[in-house]
């Protein structure tokens, strides 16, 4: 049940902002449930932690028939870190001017899409994880056009198609499977493709539903809706899909090809090494020729998705290619802890540097670096929350991004990986680079001539303030106390890992099968054995 | 029976991605529909097709009499089609909408990067 909390609290909410009267209702609801989320979260992270994962066999159905919500540590760090996200994001759109004309729709959705990210991470197999993704999608198309700006709407467009796109091939990835195998939960498919004993086949299976996760996660060459529909959005809701959305198709990726298609690990690791690649350099080298806010942090987001790639691409080839045993497990769980550890980085670093873009935006009214100057002057303090998270995000020593590039190259040197490897220090260099622009342009010069003066920041100035600066103290730590937060990354890349007890776990010991009877083929269908 | 549904599957996966890849976006949303038309068929092919009892238990008994049919395609289609009718009745109202804010039936000019 403890598993079910971080779905469930978030969906009550929503319906009670939908139906609760008066104008500032949804915004209190909305508030109040997204500050208690991380208290949810980390009583979940506690209990997985204290006594290992728990699989909650939703109706009462066992593993392979019902719905398996399946909470191990990977999945609870994931459930944390969409808490904080959401109740940074929450906390600064409440400094926000109120807007009964969207306020409403907007506290409904933003806890809808919160309780389907928490749904995704926790989903045990691939429908249930459709349909959190299609909550996800549905909730963030309403966010997305809400204010109906003219940009914003053709953002939408370009996103709204690519994700039905990207839904689809779920879809029909999903159905590819059931007919292979007869089985959804993503353990028993990787027990029962096994069993079929054709490898290859295994791997055509996976590739829509990788290429459906790959464009979630806009990952070269799918990348094209994330710099069409970010820029437009308010902040709060752009620091928001910024820290959350791609993450759960990289979270997708990770589950699906460690614990479901695990038949040849080197192609499906070399398809996401090269992808990694790509994405890595492409997306910093648009981020590099941009010059507006936004816009640079929106390419930054799908260079940074290859480094959490990478550790993934490196993980599989590892395991396919180390002949020693205890060598192998140890290289790939560091290779998978670095992009667990990336992930967990990133998504506080990034949801951050959002926020300080809308910061910016409601001092000087705009975010063109071209019109901007002398920030550093005027607001120290925004000036050293952006300079904590531009150094974390381009992997400076003592600040978080350099503990998780540091494990993912080390990985990918252990591995000879030299391309990917290059690339991700070439990379590394050209953020750092894109970040400095932006502290030079906007923060460190004189104000240019033409420069609107600076505004009064306001009502809900404090607020917007305080979740920006809890969010650079959270990097800080992770930075600082890089041990602790390595150690969450590894155990859960242990736990994923570890194939065989995660599948046991999530098959066996559910209410109603015995563990014996688990490997009965399909009772409904007569037609057994089939393909 | 199941040749003719690969056929049809495939027929609607080619027009589909045919007008996904057209420049008016009118024609990109009826792709999008013919696309998940293809993966509903998809997924009911893939289920077994052959003649066989409804899974329904007769009153008191535990299961229903073998050799019955898998119910659990025709419950994914349901549900694939009822999240595909919402989503793409949303995107209709989008295209819509931006259609009349922005004048604009091209997906060029849509992607351009000229400030509205």
């Amino acid at each position: 049940m403890t598993a079910m909390l971080p779905i469930l609290v978030p969906l009550l909410a929503a319906a009670l902002a939908l139906a609760l009267p008066g104008d500032r209702a949804p915004r209190l609801v909305l508030l109040a449930t997204a500050l208690f989320l991380p208290l949810v979260a980390l009583l979940v992270m506690v209990r997985v932690h204290e006594s290992g994962a728990i699989v909650v066999h939703v109706g009462g159905w066992a593993a392979p028939f019902g719905i398996a919500i399946v909470a191990d540590r990977f999945a609870s760090i994931m459930v944390m870190l969409a808490a904080i996200v959401g109740a940074a994001t929450v906390l600064f759109s409440s400094g926000e001017a109120p807007d009964p004309r969207t306020d409403r729709a907007r506290s409904t959705l933003i806890l809808a899409l919160l309780a389907a990210a928490a749904g995704a991470f926790l989903a045990g197999d691939l429908f249930n994880l459709y349909v959190w993704f299609e909550l996800l999608l549905v909730s963030s198309f309403g966010l997305a056009v809400l204010e109906g700006r003219g940009n914003q709407l053709a953002g939408g467009i370009v996103y709204v198609v690519l994700s039905l796109l990207s839904s689809t091939l779920f879809l029909v990835g999903a159905g590819l499977c059931y007919g292979a195998v007869g089985t959804l939960n993503l353990a028993d498919l990787g027990v029962r493709l096994a069993e079929l004993g054709n490898p290859r086949l295994a791997t055509v299976l996976a590739s829509p539903l990788l290429i459906a996760f790959a464009i979630k996660a806009a990952v070269v060459p799918f990348v094209a809706w994330l710099p069409a529909a970010y820029p437009p959005l308010s902040s709060a809701i752009g620091a928001l899909f910024a820290g959350l959305l791609t993450k759960v198709g990289v979270y997708a990726i990770i589950r699906t090809s460690t614990i479901a298609f695990v038949q040849e690990p080197e192609v499906i690791g070399f398809a996401i090494l090269t992808a990694a690649g790509a994405t890595m350099a492409l997306g910093v080298l648009a981020a590099v020729s941009q010059a507006e806010i936004r816009r640079i942090l929106s390419f930054h987001i799908a260079s940074q998705i290859g480094y959490m790639l990478m550790g993934t691409g490196l993980a599989l080839v590892i395991v396919a290619t180390t002949p020693s045993e205890s060598v192998r497990a140890e290289l790939a769980t560091i290779a998978l802890g670095g992009a667990i550890l990336y992930i967990l980085h990133h998504i506080i670093v990034k949801t951050n540097l959002f926020l300080v873009a809308g910061l910016i935006e409601r001092r000087r009214g705009t975010t063109e670096l071209k019109a901007l100057g002398g920030l550093a002057q005027s607001d120290p303090a925004i000036a050293a929350i952006f300079l904590i998270s531009a150094l974390s995000l381009a992997g400076l020593p003592v600040f978080s991004g350099f503990w998780a590039k540091l494990v993912l190259v080390r990985a990918g040197l252990d591995a000879g990986a030299w391309i990917v490897t290059g690339i991700a220090l070439a990379t590394g260099l050209l953020t750092l680079l894109s970040m400095m622009k932006i502290w030079v342009e906007a923060f460190w010069r004189e104000p240019v001539a033409a420069a609107p003066p600076p505004r009064e920041p306001g009502p809900g100035w404090r607020p917007m303030l305080a979740a920006s600066g809890a969010l650079a103290a959270i990097a800080l730590a992770i930075g600082l106390g890089a041990r602790p937060a390595w150690w969450l990354a590894r155990g859960a890349a242990e736990d994923m890992l570890a194939r065989d007890a995660a599948a046991a776990r999530v098959l066996e010991g559910g209410p109603e099968t015995p563990t014996g009877e688990r490997r009965e083929p399909r009772a409904p269908d007569p037609e057994e054995p089939r393909r | 029976m199941t040749l003719l549904l690969a056929c049809s599957i495939a027929i609607l996966f080619a027009i589909g991605g045919y007008l996904l890849m057209r420049r008016s976006i009118v024609r990109v949303v009826f792709g999008l529909v013919l696309l998940s038309h293809g993966a509903n068929l998809l997924i009911f092919t893939s289920a077994n097709l052959v003649p066989l009892r409804p899974p329904i238990a007769r009153a008191g008994a535990p299961a229903p009499e073998p050799p019955f049919a898998d119910p659990l395609p025709s419950a994914l289609i349901l549900t694939a089609i009822v999240i595909g009718f919402g989503v793409l009745s949303f995107t209709l109202v989008l295209v819509r909408r931006a259609a009349r804010e922005l004048r604009v039936d091209d997906v060029e000019e849509l992607c351009s990067e000229r400030p509205r």
